[in-house]
């Protein structure tokens, strides 16, 4: 039996110690583990079941998840174009959403109303919902949908938590 | 049998309520002067010379003419193949005419786009509702005064609306321009 007591550095316990911010530890939770809501209503959706089919592999960056119920979702993603009939469904759901929650406009149609200047089409989803990111192209590639969901982990990286956690949500 | 000798059986049927066939480009029109007897006529061609699809509906509004609307039928026969065009006139002051859902079923829908983008009712139609607007929205969005960009509206908890910014538009296209930045969509005077 040893008599010796640990002094100092055991590198038993605190070699798989890592220390570092809180905000930082949950965001880098977070953004690996982004639960996409896929709000398909229109020809973008299409480019959205390819993104997440077995040839780009979305679930590279922790995405794969596609949740069809706004519950268990963290992003939305916008994918078509936004008729007023349906604007005041997408904000519905969007309001179901549990926080925290982050949008992304995808394609012409969704970010500004695309080509349709049209009585019957929202002229860009950010006239209902806070966007996040927009995603250029009618519709756009996969490749650039991935790229938003990148950019999307960056951004959610960069989310000062604690900050605004503090805060009490104003009421809409 | 093509569709000359079927337009033409129609006419020996109703004489002078059915016009002249007229024919353009390998197609030929009907014109049915009395809208309420369509349905007569409709049934006789679906029964007696087996048209039995009804392949379109749609009207036109022919803005600042009396009478202002035409409703178009495009009927079409799986078993002889002969298509048939029906036109009939309806006025701004009436626009109403009987339903055809009683000769083919399909017609419930078309005849609710119409209504929806017309604004041209169907009687005896089982569902006239709106199909692509919603309930409670005011405008007839296909007629000719309706602008483009629509027109603001609020259905609280349903739908609203806002016009859409022009920009000095409608982007037209120039299909002969000899480059692209000619025949890119544009917005465009009559002159050029």
């Amino acid at each position: 039996m040893s008599n010796s007591s640990v002094i100092g550095y055991d590198s038993k316990i605190e070699g798989d110690v890592v220390v570092t911010q809180l905000d930082a530890a949950i965001n880098w939770f977070r953004k690996y583990s982004i639960w996409p809501m896929p709000m398909g209503l229109a020809c973008c959706a299409i480019e959205l079941m390819g993104t997440g089919a077995s040839r780009y592999d979305i679930s590279r960056f922790g995405m794969e998840v596609m949740r069809f119920s706004p519950r268990q979702s963290d992003v939305m993603i916008v994918a078509g174009t936004v008729t007023y009939k349906m604007a005041l469904v997408v904000k519905r759901l969007y309001e179901q959403m549990a926080d925290p929650k982050w949008v992304i406009a995808m394609g012409a149609c969704a970010s500004t109303g695309g080509m349709y200047r049209s009585y019957a089409v929202l002229q860009g989803v950010d006239n209902i919902l806070p966007v996040d990111l927009y995603v250029a192209g009618c519709p756009p590639r996969p490749e650039a949908l991935l790229d938003a969901l990148l950019k999307l982990q960056a951004k959610v990286q960069r989310e000062p938590l604690l900050a605004t956690l503090k805060k009490v949500p104003q009421a809409a | 049998m093509n569709a000359r000798d079927l337009a033409a059986r129609l006419r020996t049927r109703f004489g002078d309520l059915v016009s002249e066939p007229a024919e353009f480009r390998g197609e030929i029109t009907l014109t049915v002067a009395d809208a309420e007897r369509l349905p007569e006529v409709c049934q006789y061609a679906r029964t007696e010379l087996d048209f039995d699809f009804l392949l379109d509906i749609s009207s036109v509004d022919n803005y600042g003419d009396d009478p202002r609307w035409t409703v178009v039928y495009e009927l079409y026969g799986l078993g002889h193949r002969c298509h048939l065009r029906v036109k009939t006139a309806v006025s701004e002051e009436k626009s109403e005419l009987p339903t055809v859902t009683g000769v083919w079923r399909t017609a419930d829908w078309h005849e609710r786009e119409i209504y929806d983008m017309m604004g041209i009712r169907f009687r005896g139609h089982p569902d006239l509702r709106r199909i692509l607007m919603w309930e409670g929205y005011p405008y007839f969005p296909l007629r000719k005064d309706f602008p483009l960009a629509g027109r603001p509206t609020e259905l609280p908890e349903i739908a609203f609306t806002a016009p859409a910014p022009l920009e000095g538009g409608p982007f037209v296209t120039a299909p002969g321009g000899k480059d692209a930045v000619q025949r890119e969509p544009r917005v465009r005077t009559a002159e050029e």
